[in-house]
């Protein structure tokens, strides 16, 4: 799952959850996959993403401690709290953005609704968002 | 500058014919291009169109699937002495024009293509030999011609009705081909993961063209099955994301749908299909969840929406079911758990699938999708609608004797507000008599029983026949015995 993915999904199906967003992300192995860069699908994606869940999405800790330090060197202090104005003109961000949003690839780990802490797994790159009968 | 309008000859296939004259509005949509169609009849398979300038018309053929070739039209006529006539004329007039292709060190080659009527070889070398007022000087080169003409003529399209003189004679400079070379390239018989529901390569570059798909557009897919909607999209550029409520299928590990294969590849995905085809850059995810109940954010917004859902034949049409309370069997919290599913009918998810596209399309964003149906019940009435959406193209493509299905293209016309009270139940799917698949099963014109019963007797009848002219029946596995049987018996 990418982080631009992960910006996209909400827990809002679990019957009683009103928003379900943003979901608690746990990364317990992660891939980098090279892309080609698009700033301006980058820039044209941007709208359509909350900012706080990009910010919140760089400052996600892999529970490995190995590649603990190098995720967070890699992101922790790219990405200001608050959405900066002018992105499209600011190159070096988008380069940063595009390798949060479509770079990274979180192979294993688990989503975590913020309101029910139900839990949904991710498994070779797919989150599976399948509720149980129970829940709908 | 005043633009030069020019006349182009579009070479159609005649394969999926409902298809063309949609994709054909589509692709100059998508572009914004300016055309005068002058042929009425979309059916037949060469269409005279003009264009302001060639860019236009090049911009076209680098996106049409239905398009064989488009060539520059320099005359075309009913009749065969006007058609030299105006053939010479235009000749004339533009001569300073086409003077570079008519030069000495200009390798050229003439084709001839008659349509509903066949030719010789020889015959068609009569007709090109009838044009030798060309002021052609420069060596034939049948391999690779620098200038290729086409000499066309169309003798209607029912081949039992031949008429007696050709319904259009054309000729022409070819300018592109279509995209055509992309179904072979896409073809699923050499794609890495397919299932038994996998579209074709034309018919999901069709729907793609359709869609309107363009570089850096974001694309969905609700049922995305072995994603095979989402390789044309990424072939156009399109970034891909889709969803499917089957786990097994999402992670290429249900059965396999190739005679041959018997169990599926490790590496097969959605993800290894778009970097067989070279846009691995392109997907961004799939994810495992049921269309029944959405999870996506609100402020999620698509460019288009491209999906052939269940129709509960080949794949069946499910989502997570409801209950009141849970089962009384204990579960843990680490046991694995596939929730039980029920029956997701067509109707609910057309209207969810409409619902879903009005409040996650941009603004003239497309919804594409195939709905199935009987054909005798097909009625324009029996199309779901919704407010926000309009139902721009309507094809139909044949299934069975009596089913088929229609694509459709629905644009997004105005800005979805959930607090305007009329759209609430603004989407109305009118109710057929019966389900689809119940219909189909078990409810056609002959059941499957009564149709096996009445081809075998069919074929009874015709041994019977055989016998009677004194022919003895042997089909091919017969033969086979019998051979064996004589090499066994000669070597006792």
């Amino acid at each position: 799952m990418k982080l631009s993915t992960y910006n996209f999904l909400t827990s809002m199906a679990i019957k009683g959850v009103k928003v379900g967003f943003p979901l608690k992300l746990t990364i317990n192995k992660k891939e980098v996959v090279e892309t080609e860069f698009n700033p301006t699908f980058v820039e044209r994606l941007l709208p359509k993403l909350d900012w706080s869940a990009i910010y919140g999405a760089a400052q996600v800790n892999p529970s490995d401690m190995r590649q603990k330090m190098s995720f967070q060197a890699e992101l922790t202090e790219d990405i200001p709290a608050v959405q900066p104005e002018n992105i499209g003109e600011n190159e070096a961000l988008l380069q940063k953005l595009h390798h949060l949003l479509f770079e990274i690839d979180v192979l294993e780990g688990q989503l975590e609704c913020p309101e029910t802490g139900r839990v949904f797994p991710i498994t070779d790159g797919i989150p599976n968002m399948l509720l149980n009968e129970d829940e709908v | 500058m005043a633009s030069l309008w020019r006349k182009y000859i579009l070479w159609f296939a005649q394969e999926h014919v409902d298809f063309r004259i949609s994709e054909f509005e589509s692709i100059v949509k998508m572009f914004g291009l300016q055309f005068r169609r002058l042929t009425e009849q979309t059916l037949k398979p060469f269409w005279v169109v003009e264009f302001p300038n060639v860019e236009t018309a090049m911009l076209y053929a680098s996106r049409s699937v239905a398009l064989r070739a488009m060539f520059e039209l320099y005359a075309h006529s009913r009749k065969l002495p006007e058609f030299h006539e105006r053939l010479r004329a235009h000749v004339d007039a533009n001569r300073n024009e086409l003077a570079k292709y008519f030069r000495q060190d200009t390798s050229f080659k003439i084709t001839v293509e008659t349509y509903n009527k066949h030719f010789s070889q020889r015959e068609k070398i009569e007709k090109i030999e009838t044009m030798d007022y060309l002021p052609i000087e420069g060596p034939v080169n049948l391999k690779s011609p620098q200038v290729e003409w086409w000499y066309i003529e169309f003798w209607g399209l029912d081949p039992t009705a031949v008429p007696e003189e050709p319904d259009d004679i054309l000729f022409g400079r070819l300018l592109a081909t279509g995209q055509r070379n992309l179904i072979k390239e896409l073809s699923l018989k050499q794609r890495k993961f397919i299932g038994n529901t996998s579209m074709d390569a034309q018919l999901s570059l069709l729907m793609a063209n359709q869609a309107m798909v363009r570089e850096g557009d974001l694309v969905f897919d609700p049922f995305v099955g072995t994603g095979s909607l989402l390789v044309s999209a990424a072939k156009w550029g399109g970034y891909v994301l889709g969803a499917d409520i089957d786990y097994m299928m999402v992670h290429a590990r249900c059965r396999p749908s190739r005679i041959t294969q018997k169990v599926r590849e490790k590496d097969e995905s959605i993800r290894a299909n778009l970097l067989q085809y070279g846009c691995a850059d392109r997907y961004m995810d799939v994810v495992v969840a049921d269309f029944s109940n959405p999870l996506w954010h609100p402020r999620i917004s698509f460019d288009s929406i491209i999906t052939d859902p269940p129709y509960g034949i080949r794949e069946a049409t499910e989502k997570v079911e409801t209950k009141r309370s849970p089962k009384d069997i204990a579960r843990t919290d680490d046991m694995v758990h596939y929730p039980s599913t029920s029956h997701y009918s067509l109707q609910n998810l057309y209207g969810d699938l409409l619902e879903f596209a009005a409040r996650h399309l941009k603004l003239g964003g497309r919804l594409v999708c195939w709905l199935p149906f009987h054909r005798e019940d097909y009625d324009p009435k029996m199309l779901p609608q919704h407010q926000y959406l309009q139902l721009v193209a309507n094809s139909e493509q044949p299934l069975t004797g009596n089913t088929s299905r229609r694509l459709l293209t629905y644009e997004k016309c105005s800005e979805y507000s959930a607090l305007n009270p009329a759209s609430i139940g603004s989407t109305q799917v009118p109710t057929p008599s019966e389900d689809f698949r119940e219909r189909y099963f078990n409810n056609a014109l002959e059941s499957r029983k009564e149709r096996r019963m009445r081809k075998a007797e069919q074929r009874e009848q015709g041994r019977l026949e055989m016998e009677l002219r004194g022919k003895l029946p042997s089909d091919g596995r017969s033969q086979k015995c019998e051979l064996n049987k004589a090499r066994f018996t000669g070597l006792t």
